[in-house]
């Protein structure tokens, strides 16, 4: 069932303070991005993925969650496409980057894993998984969890358009759907209409994506990831429903693919899709928001921010080989049989 | 006594009632059937599952992120290969994120043959189990010892598999459990749920008591001097049949019980082989890549020199499946009068 179009109108327009905080962050997010890019071509780091062409709908997600550790806050259950929602969150420059340069400082994953795999149990951020599925089904233990407990604090998650021909997109919809069991859960989904290399047409017989979650009587919207106000308002709607209500809640939005799959497609920029950046740019212009110094200025801090961060990081430490044995067991336990 | 059935579901009252467990569930684990080999009839927290596998693990594994307490089942472990995926995610996500989150959850799952379940009820799953890195992994052979690690399982702050030899769900143990009472009839009638309407039966739960089996440490059952017998569930039992079989005609066997698959105690079976100079390992899991040639590869290359024969395993045949038939079933996994006889080869094997 659609969202009435009558609640969405009455929250038409966004602060000017939080649009222009909006685009910088987009912004932000895109620079940390390309620079990202740039470390995979200098050949300092092995593999390159991420998400430009989605801050528009990954800021405002970011900005619009209960962040915090612990089930008075929500849960994350992220991809790898989602550095805006977590630039958004706080997350600095410096932290993507020394996850790319694999460093030993990296905050994810301590340099053990890809790009984009973020993991920060602060802001209850699930570790993103090279599988782009198990993440909708590891989302209902953590929402289980939150309706036990009885907060309103939900649980997101998040994948791509590819990723729900995975039965475990399934498996979210019909847990989390169950009648008078049903799971405060925002199930998102977000198609740029590709899958690697393979288009929507070629792995889709349905129109809408969103249209599968009205088969579970999920609530479900279709929203235009390009524009950030749509986004917010959408997804503020939406969150505000499934606190209030303890149910879940279906959004697809509508992104590009800037730079295609990954660095194994050969991350250039692909001129024909939609630039969220330049579109949400133009409408703070012609509305006297912004100048174009002042975007230009921006723009230019987080480039220097960037160069300085992959400086520093290329500086830091590698991880020890001996560390292979570490964390493989809880308070790191002897897991070497040769030591049993 | 009690059987494993009712031993394993006393541990998950105890740990409802004292260890924060706070969700048991899987495919019919709740009310009204309360497990298809009724090990969680009559439980507070046992709700059941729709029938998706995936669902089931990936649903432990978030609530195990927010740091609460849960079991799951998955109800023949011959459907748990749908979920390898998902079991290799949970047993790396503390690696992957340098010790980040550590998922403390459970789950149980019935494996192994000898109640003619033929291709789809009779699978083991011991020696994949060996190879999900980051898991513990552990087998009972008796109820009091299923009792004790299962609540061991339930403290551990990392997924922990815990296998059930389903052919031993209806065997009666020979000791206590802490807090059970001493009439089989009393305990049946405390905790057994009724045939027929269960709607408004509830259970009196004896006052069982905590009782740890630390994971990772064996049982020596039977002492002896001539040979080394390692196995662990259902084949435990056949491997203590034959020593005190064995034992009439003057020749010691030594059995250790592993219990823990991993992380496993080498350190009781490195002191029994340099003690007997022979070890014959027995599991029902297939032959080929198993579990026991683990243990000889280590035994080869730590206690060759102490070794007076060929170490050897017994596993199940490398067929696909296990046929329904008898003969077929007989002939797939390993019977007690192959273990005997090739226990009995390496102990006249001359050096």
């Amino acid at each position: 069932m659609a969202a009435s179009k009558k609640s969405t109108s009455k929250l038409k327009n966004l602060p000017p303070a939080l649009m222009i905080q909006i685009h910088e962050l987009m912004v932000k997010s895109r620079v940390l991005e390309e620079r990202l890019i740039k470390i995979y071509r200098a050949g300092e780091s092995y593999f390159w993925i991420g998400g430009p062409g989605e801050e528009a709908w990954g800021v405002p997600l970011g900005l619009l969650v209960q962040k915090g550790q612990g089930l008075k806050y929500d849960y994350l259950h992220l991809h790898y496409r989602c550095t805006p929602t977590l630039t958004a969150m706080g997350m600095e420059m410096k932290e993507a980057i020394r996850l790319m340069m694999n460093r030993a400082t990296d905050p994810s994953t301590g340099g053990r894993n890809f790009s984009g795999h973020y993991c920060f149990p602060k802001w209850n951020v699930a570790p993103v998984t090279s599988p782009i599925e198990v993440q909708y089904s590891i989302s209902l233990g953590t929402a289980h969890a939150q309706k036990k407990a009885g907060t309103k604090r939900i649980s997101i998650v998040s994948g791509g358009d590819a990723g729900t021909a995975e039965g475990d997109f399934a498996s979210c919809l019909i847990w989390a759907s169950r009648k008078n069991q049903e799971l405060p859960l925002l199930i998102t989904v977000q198609n740029n209409r590709w899958g690697i290399s393979t288009n929507f047409e070629g792995q889709h017989g349905e129109s809408q994506i969103a249209d599968r979650a009205k088969a579970f009587n999920i609530r479900s919207r279709v929203v235009n990831g390009n524009d950030p106000i749509e986004s917010y308002l959408a997804l503020k709607e939406e969150m505000d429903y499934i606190r209030s209500t303890g149910k879940p809640s279906f959004i697809e939005a509508q992104v590009s693919r800037l730079y295609g799959h990954s660095s194994a497609s050969g991350a250039n920029f692909i001129a024909n899709e939609i630039d969220c950046i330049k579109e949400f740019e133009k409408k703070l212009l012609d509305a006297g928001m912004i100048s174009k110094k002042e975007i230009s200025h921006i723009w230019k801090k987080y480039e220097e921010e960037g160069v300085a961060m992959a400086e520093e990081a290329r500086s830091e430490a590698a991880p020890r080989a001996e560390s292979i044995w570490d964390h493989v067991y809880a308070n790191n336990e002897n897991s070497d049989w040769r030591k049993f | 006594m009690a059987n494993m059935a009712q031993a394993i579901r006393m541990a998950l009252h105890y740990a409802e009632k004292n260890l924060e467990l706070k969700d048991v569930f899987g495919q019919d684990v709740g009310a009204p059937l309360g497990g298809v080999f009724t090990a969680t009839q009559g439980l507070k927290t046992a709700w059941n599952a729709p029938l998706d596998e995936r669902g089931i693990i990936s649903m432990a594994m978030g609530i195990a992120m927010t740091g609460s307490r849960c079991v799951a089942e998955i109800q023949f472990c011959d459907y748990i290969f749908n979920t390898m995926d998902l079991l290799k995610i949970a047993g790396n996500t503390l690696w992957c994120t340098n010790g980040q989150y550590n998922l403390p959850m459970v789950v149980m799952t019935p494996v192994g043959a000898g109640i003619r379940g033929s291709i789809y009820h009779s699978h083991s799953f011991d020696s994949w189990a060996s190879r999900l890195q980051g898991w513990k992994v552990v087998m009972p052979s008796n109820p009091l010892d299923a009792y004790g690690l299962l609540l061991s399982a339930i403290k551990d702050p990392n997924p922990v598999l815990f296998l059930k030899p389903k052919a031993l769900m209806r065997v009666r143990g020979e000791e206590l459990i802490p807090g059970e009472p001493t009439s089989e009839k009393e305990l049946k009638a405390m905790i057994d749920a009724p045939i027929g309407d269960r709607s408004k039966w509830k259970p009196q739960w004896p006052q069982v008591k905590d009782y740890e089996v630390p994971i990772g440490k064996g049982k020596i059952t039977r002492s002896g001097e001539r040979l080394t017998l390692v196995s662990y569930g259902r084949h435990l039992l056949l491997c203590n049949e034959i020593a005190d079989e064995l034992k009439q005609e003057n020749i010691s066997i030594e059995v250790i019980d592993l219990r823990s698959i991993y992380p496993y105690d080498w350190q009781m079976v490195k002191e029994s082989v340099v003690k007997t100079g022979r070890v014959l390992f027995v599991n029902e899991d297939t032959e080929v890549t198993n579990f026991g040639e683990h243990l000889v590869y280590r035994v080869v290359q730590e206690l060759f020199y102490h070794l007076l024969a060929r170490p050897r395993v017994i596993a199940a045949k490398n067929v696909p499946g296990i046929g329904l038939h008898p003969n077929l079933e007989d002939a797939t996994v390993p019977q007690k009068s192959e273990i005997k006889n090739t226990l009995l080869e390496i102990i006249n094997e001359i050096p």
